[in-house]
């Protein structure tokens, strides 16, 4: 099935079996994300993609899009919500900004500027987890985990191994390594593995590799999270002969049946559209 | 010479006869510190400590860090020589991953020198302009008013303008090299991760000349402002002592990379071409409980007589020539007004920082001239090693970063004797001098008290970062009796607003 899906009131095309954060993308029409990865199976872990679609709250990662659906993405209440969920992932781990080898390269980063994060808001939680160095070219700092998924999905679907897995609940979540030891080192990882690459925050790293892209050529140096996700062609053409507009009718009015934030929380600040 | 004062008589203390007079904290200096002094009923001076009174622990929290997130961790200590700890830093890691100083490309070398020209100027500038100039252009008891780069700004245009503009400059050339003017990346283990584009190498050049000439113009002021004062500048806070710091195998003076020279008060060579490797054996370090900063010495002379000055006074007093020349005519002229082989003067320390300050701008001026620093032979790979020193003279005095690693590359022990350290001793020594020579027996006033923050700031001391909001630093004198009764407050806000209250 293919058609149109409206979009902030933009008209976004969609193509057999896409998703709506897909068919986002692929018109240039950013939803923040983490847990997803462009040709990865659909996740839904982070939320931070929800979007009220004919009224309903759901994650634009998991529902395919459909034709003539209404969807609602860039509202203060989403967004603030989003920076709320940001926030957690911040104070839940160890992310220090400031010296860490992913800066500049890092996703979550990227959200927490796109997403004008300018304090945790939560208390910090100081987690402290064992780093694991013992494999020679690949490291886990354990406290920048997310729990996102990709480095499971990866080493399953990408990689055929299974060299991780996420275990515990709430609190106690965490990611192990399917090895005898629990180690890296006695897994069956590999540097070349896309395990190895995916990870969107600084918790698997290749070692050696740090501070190898000078400050200028990291990957959200010169453009936000919201234009390096989506096709440059897309975004070029965009901004040349701007995006189709929805029939302004069938839009509801913004916020309309929206959720009960609107009434207890204070507004989120003003962000622009990922496009 | 002051050691006595170091700790007043015990049985003086135990009788409760002793007033305690507290600067907190000392202003216009890097980091947080406060003195005390501890006076007799004749307001006799009977103890002067400056303190240290914060804690860092860096060298603790990147145990268990792997070993390449060093230089843009610990450049993190500070917001004014950063470039320092990760260049020392980095020199440290190119052991780590077998490559020394010797084997570094060319272009990672020049590189690495240029970025550090560019930070010693941008700190020795920040030092003179921002935070010593109004006591040395409006006397060192002036009203607390004028006391800051805004009443320089004022009286002064010509003068605080070049200041602001010189250390742009030096802001500059680190942006260039390093990405970012304040904790940036650019060492990486065996070299550097950029080279300088030709666009960026015609940026700096353009305004090289001038700052040269403003540099100059630094120089002739505080000689100027020096001599013009004699013999006071020659006395004020100055102490005899040793010096130590990196010269270059030829004698010349040298701020990215050499050997450990040190020479006794006479000007005798005590150590040369020392490798810094070796340090542990040169160097001990002494705790003392009133302070959070240690007291390191030469291990050979014991803690009494170990101790020594590091930083620009010591630089130029220990090398035998600079290699550029119009600092070296500066050094010849610094040298003959002493008329001695070492040059004692704590105010000295200000002239030597506008020699090395020119030495900067001419060295600079030369490196944009090299191709080579637009070259991408950047990195050299060597076997790994367990343990890596890296030394170097950051703008306070030499610095040493000291690093040992497990199989797996994380850090397991480090070690950072900061420059301001190997001053503990010297500072305190010139605190106690103050205290002795020109506050003993007198009426305490802030005004008089600023006297001992102008011998501390002499040494330009990097306490740690703090963020300097200009005239607004809160503070407080307190003078209590000998029954412990306040007798004097005076208070300074954050908005300004002065308190006098007398009990």
């Amino acid at each position: 099935m293919s058609g149109t899906l409206c979009i902030d009131g933009i008209a976004v095309p969609f193509s057999d079996g896409q998703t709506i954060i897909e068919a986002a993308r692929t018109a240039g029409v950013y939803i923040p994300y983490l847990c997803h990865r462009p040709g990865y199976a659909p996740y839904g872990s982070c939320k931070l993609c929800t979007v009220k679609v004919n009224g309903r709250t759901n994650t634009a990662c998991t529902l395919p899009a459909a034709d003539g659906q209404t969807v609602i993405s860039n509202s203060p209440d989403l967004q603030h919500d989003r920076q709320r969920i940001t926030q957690m992932l911040f104070v839940e781990g160890n992310h220090f900004c400031p010296s860490c080898e992913k800066s500049g390269n890092c996703q979550l980063q990227a959200v927490a500027y796109h997403q004008n994060m300018l304090d945790n808001h939560y208390p910090h939680f100081y987690a402290q987890r064992e780093l694991d160095a013992s494999h020679p070219d690949i490291l886990i700092d354990h406290d920048r985990c997310i729990f996102c998924n990709l480095c499971v999905r990866a080493s399953k679907e990408k990689d055929g191994k299974e060299v991780f897995g996420i275990a515990g609940r709430g609190i106690h979540k965490r990611l192990i390594v399917n090895s005898p030891t629990g180690k890296l080192k006695d897994s069956d990882i590999s540097v070349d593995d896309e395990a190895a690459h995916v990870c969107p925050t600084g918790a698997i790293l290749v070692k050696r590799s740090a501070y190898l892209a000078p400050i200028g050529e990291r990957i959200y140096d010169h453009h936000p999270i919201s234009e390096v996700a989506c096709e440059r062609a897309v975004l070029e053409a965009g901004a040349a002969t701007g995006y189709p507009s929805c029939d302004q009718t069938k839009l509801p009015q913004n916020g309309g049946p929206d959720s009960h934030y609107a009434a207890t929380m204070p507004p989120a600040p003003d962000i622009k559209h990922g496009r | 010479m002051y050691e006595h004062l170091e700790t007043a008589d015990p049985a003086l203390v135990e009788s409760g006869k002793l007033k305690r007079v507290a600067v907190d904290p000392v202003s216009r200096v890097e980091g947080h510190g406060k003195v005390t002094l501890l006076l007799d009923e004749n307001n006799k001076v009977q103890q002067a400590r400056l303190h240290i009174v914060e804690f860092r622990g860096f060298e603790k929290f990147i145990q268990g860090r792997p070993y390449w997130e060093l230089p843009v961790m610990v450049q993190r200590l500070c917001g004014i020589c950063p470039v320092s700890h990760h260049l020392a830093a980095a020199k440290a890691i190119d052991q780590l991953v077998g490559v020394d100083p010797v084997n570094l490309p060319p272009a990672a070398d020049k590189l690495r020198r240029l970025l550090h020209f560019g930070q010693v100027l941008q700190s020795h500038a920040l030092h003179f302009f921002h935070l010593s100039s109004p006591d040395l252009l409006f006397g060192f008891e002036s009203e607390i008013g004028k006391r800051s780069i805004v009443a320089v700004l004022t009286d002064y245009p010509d003068i605080g303008l070049q200041g602001v503009k010189l250390r742009k400059y030096g802001q500059e050339v680190i942006r260039m090299v390093s990405g970012k003017r304040i904790h940036g990346t650019g060492a990486i283990p065996g070299g550097m991760n950029k080279a300088l584009t030709k666009a960026e190498c015609d940026y700096l050049k353009q305004d090289i000349a001038q700052i040269v000439i403003w540099a100059e113009a630094a120089l002739q002021l505080v000689t100027k402002v020096h001599t013009s004062n004699l013999p006071y500048y020659d006395d004020f806070a100055t102490i005899r002592s040793k010096y130590l710091s990196l010269t270059k195998p030829n004698g010349a003076l040298e701020l990215y990379h050499g050997g450990i020279r040190v020479k006794g008060e006479q000007g005798e060579t005590l150590v040369d071409h020392y490798d810094y490797c070796t340090y542990p054996e040169l160097i001990r370090e002494e705790v003392r409980s009133w302070t959070y900063m240690k007291f390191p010495y030469l291990t050979s002379l014991g803690k009494t007589d170990g101790w020594y000055r590091v930083g620009p006074l010591a630089r130029i007093n220990n090398c035998d020539f600079i290699d550029t020349p119009l600092a070296e005519s500066a050094r010849v002229e610094f040298k003959r007004h002493s008329g001695e082989a070492m040059v004692h003067s704590t105010l000295a320390f200000h002239w030597t920082r506008m020699i090395e300050l020119l030495h900067c701008a001419e060295s600079i001026q030369a490196l944009l001239d090299d191709p080579d620093l637009l070259s991408n032979d950047l990195v050299a790979k060597g076997e790994k090693r367990h343990e890596g020193i890296g030394v170097i003279e950051a703008p306070r005095g030499t610095l040493f970063h000291h690093y040992q690693i497990d199989e797996n590359d994380i850090v397991t022990k480090a070690n950072l004797i900061v420059s301001t350290t190997s001053n503990n001793t010297a500072m305190n020594e010139s605190v106690r001098q103050v205290a002795a020579e020109y506050l003993s027996g007198r009426e305490l006033s802030e005004p008089l008290l600023n006297n001992l923050e102008v011998a501390i700031r002499a040494y330009d001391p990097c306490l740690s970062c703090a963020t300097h909001a200009v005239g607004k630093m809160p503070l407080q004198l307190e003078l209590i009796d000998a029954e412990g009764k306040l007798v004097d407050t005076l208070i300074r806000h954050s908005s300004g607003e002065f308190i006098h209250s007398s009990a």
